[in-house]
């Protein structure tokens, strides 16, 4: 589904990414780990699209294109979705109607009859069940006042509405209790298909006992430094991070 | 030309009672006295009135009479049944209007009040507007000139059922025409009140609307004037409100403006009693080459009022948008609570605001506070739609409209806020559902 070779990113001159090499499959979850500064949520922002990093090199094939030479709504239109780790507020814009807007244009381009207001708030109402957010949330301006546990579940709820190829959740686990960490996982869950693939960005193994990857990749200082089964994980959270930043060092 | 209209003065004198004829004179001689302002006048410092000064007007010419009710359809908010005086040209037209179902309230066109409500007008006409100061010539003018217009009096503790509607039209024959539309607003004690004054135009290209309205409000009244400055694109428009508020009064002033190649709107209100409230807001959106100058005044007399203020403005191509807002609170007026703010969306590199908030405060025990910000596009929130899949050219609009929907949330008429949200979504987005 989706690979990317050796990418180098950076931002106002400097290096985050340096030499980034991964390969996801339909039907698939990897997980991205790594301390803070390491570079995954540059990795994340970077396959959506953000217009603040500057790609020095690599490449990143999504389904055949080259998805680094498309435009963040293109690249939402062909399946790609993040979830953020900050979600923006949008006073003065109803969830209701981004939604829809979003919903619309992405059946647009898969040449899909478009929504109407009532048809739309159907497909809606059974999304708002599965990550536990009420109706009214729909007339609210997009994220504005919303606690940060509102704001990361509506980022599952646009996941559930959008229905994408490729879904990236950039620490959705950071500021949720573990209550709302579940609802969160377990809507993920629901949502796993052989048609799409997950990665998911953490600094913790915690969201990974709820959402199982097949594959977790270590992220140090820009490169994966280690990959292996979901047991690494666990590794991770006894041992820290030291020990493969360590590695990592001895091998350079 | 200035002498173009005392020309006028002359030959064509407007009629009117005897006790208007030497408020009319001295109005008169002190727009010829000071001639139109330039931009040395500190009220005048961003806007340039040449282009009006420099024009010959002549007198508004009668208008075609083909206009029929369909054509004003555009410019009706609300229910069909809302009372409604319609002008056209400057002159009141009977048989587009309705004046059924308003419960005791008068409401008439000035020429019929000069006949029928000479005691009204002696007590309240001209009462308000300043004419002396060279910054208020455009309103002396209008003294000078004023020949049609509304008049509405609402009776003591009476709440009027209905918004009623003034709607000022410019016809195709407007071309070159100037009218001086005057309007007089009396909310009595206890009596609410909402009133539109639209100026918009059917088919009208380069006239001047010169407008002035006065409004009385009595002890414990609340008033809300929602004033829309639709005119034709060509057009010039200047426009002064002199408000004058009595103890515990309210009120409620929206500003939308849209129209015009220039522009120049005065909001001003004094709060002359206590535990008075009065809330000043307004949307200006412009394009192309289009100038719109804001300017608005709250006199703080007496201690225990509030006043609020919110004007926002979505900057587009090479226009000039310019707001002024001076709030004094005099001396008595302790416990005064104000707070003002002006926010620019700015869409081109070519736009300018000119945002001067003004407070001046000479009583110690006052809590005010002022702002402006001048902004463009947030590229996060850009991103953050893009990335749900909305093309750039949609998200960009959506998120001017959503800047502009704060303001216009103020407005308590569902179908007056519901219709200018139509607009505001119409000029940005294409689209009428949100």
């Amino acid at each position: 589904m989706i690979q990317i070779n050796d990418l180098h990113a950076s931002v106002s001159g400097k290096e985050i990414l340096r030499g980034v090499s991964l390969e996801l499959n339909a039907g698939e979850v990897h997980a991205i780990m790594g301390p803070n500064g390491s570079g995954k949520s540059t990795l994340a922002q970077v396959l959506a699209g953000h217009p603040g990093y500057e790609i020095t090199s690599g490449s990143v094939t999504y389904q055949g294109k080259d998805l680094l030479d498309m435009e963040p709504e293109e690249r939402a239109q062909a399946g790609v979705f993040l979830a953020f780790q900050y979600p923006v507020e949008i006073p003065g814009v109803s969830n209701a109607y981004f939604l829809r807007s979003a919903y619309n244009e992405i059946r647009k381009a898969r040449k899909e009859p478009e929504a109407d207001p009532i048809e739309f708030l159907d497909i809606v109402s059974e999304r708002l069940k599965l990550v536990d957010l009420d109706e009214s949330m729909l007339t609210r301006s997009v994220n504005a006042g919303f606690s940060g546990g509102e704001k990361k579940r509506n980022e599952i709820l646009q996941l559930a509405v959008l229905d994408p190829v490729l879904a990236i959740l950039d620490e959705t686990d950071s500021g949720l209790d573990i209550d709302a960490l579940r609802t969160v996982a377990d809507g993920v869950n629901k949502l796993r298909s052989t048609g799409n693939a997950f990665l998911v960005v953490t600094h913790y193994q915690r969201l990974l006992n709820y959402i199982v990857p097949d594959r977790v990749h270590v992220l140090v200082d820009g490169r994966i430094a280690r990959s292996g089964g979901k047991e690494l994980a666990l590794e991770l959270e006894e041992r820290g991070y030291d020990w493969v930043t360590a590695e990592q060092g001895a091998g350079a | 030309m200035s002498t173009a209209f005392a020309e006028q003065f002359g030959t064509a004198r407007p009629e009117g009672p005897a006790w208007l004829t030497a408020i009319r004179e001295r109005a008169m001689a002190n727009f010829q006295a000071s001639g139109f302002p330039t931009t040395r006048n500190e009220d005048w410092h961003f806007t340039n009135p040449a282009p009006i000064a420099e024009s010959t007007f002549h007198a508004m010419r009668a208008p075609t009479g083909a206009l029929t009710g369909d054509q004003l359809t555009p410019w009706l908010f609300g229910e069909p049944t809302w009372p409604r005086l319609v002008f056209v040209n400057g002159r009141y037209v009977s048989s587009l209007s309705r004046t059924d179902g308003l419960d005791g309230i008068k409401v008439m066109s000035l020429a019929v009040a000069f006949r029928e409500e000479p005691s009204l007008l002696e007590k309240h006409l001209t009462r308000q507007a300043e004419t002396d100061d060279p910054a208020q010539v455009f309103a002396a003018l209008n003294t000078a000139l004023m020949q049609d217009g509304a008049v509405i009096q609402v009776p003591k503790g009476v709440t009027a059922a209905s918004p009623i509607q003034l709607l000022f039209l410019s016809d195709s024959v407007a071309e070159g025409g100037a009218s001086h539309p005057r309007v007089l607003i009396v909310a009595e004690r206890e009596s609410q009140a909402t009133i539109i004054e639209q100026y918009a135009s059917v088919g009208g290209t380069r006239y001047f609307t010169n407008a002035v309205a006065e409004a009385w409000v009595g002890e414990g009244a609340t008033l809300s004037l929602f004033r829309l400055q639709q005119e034709a694109r060509d057009a010039f428009h200047v426009g002064t409100t002199v408000v004058h508020q009595e103890r515990n009064s309210h009120f409620l002033s929206f500003s939308f403006a849209t129209g015009a190649d220039l522009s120049r709107i005065n909001v001003y209100s004094e709060l002359r009693g206590p535990g008075c409230g009065a809330t000043l807001n307004g949307l200006y959106m412009l394009g192309g080459t289009q100038h719109c100058d804001h300017q608005t005044r709250i006199e703080h007399v007496e201690p225990d009022c509030y006043s609020r203020e919110l004007y926002k403005g979505v900057l587009d191509g090479a226009s000039h948008g310019v707001f002024n807002g001076k709030v004094y609170v005099h001396p008595a007026a302790q416990k005064t609570d104000g707070k003002q703010t002006n926010n620019t969306l700015l869409l081109s590199e070519r736009a300018r605001i000119d945002t001067k908030p003004q407070l001046e405060i000479f009583a110690d025990d006052v809590k005010c506070t002022h702002g402006a910000t001048v902004g463009r596009i947030d590229e996060m929130a850009l991103f953050y739609m893009k990335s749900r899949g909305i093309p750039n050219a949609e998200a960009r609009k959506l998120l001017t409209y959503a800047f502009a929907a704060e303001v216009l949330e103020t407005i308590p008429v569902d179908a007056l806020r519901q219709g200018l949200e139509r607009l505001a979504l119409e000029r940005f987005t294409g689209s009428a559902d949100i």
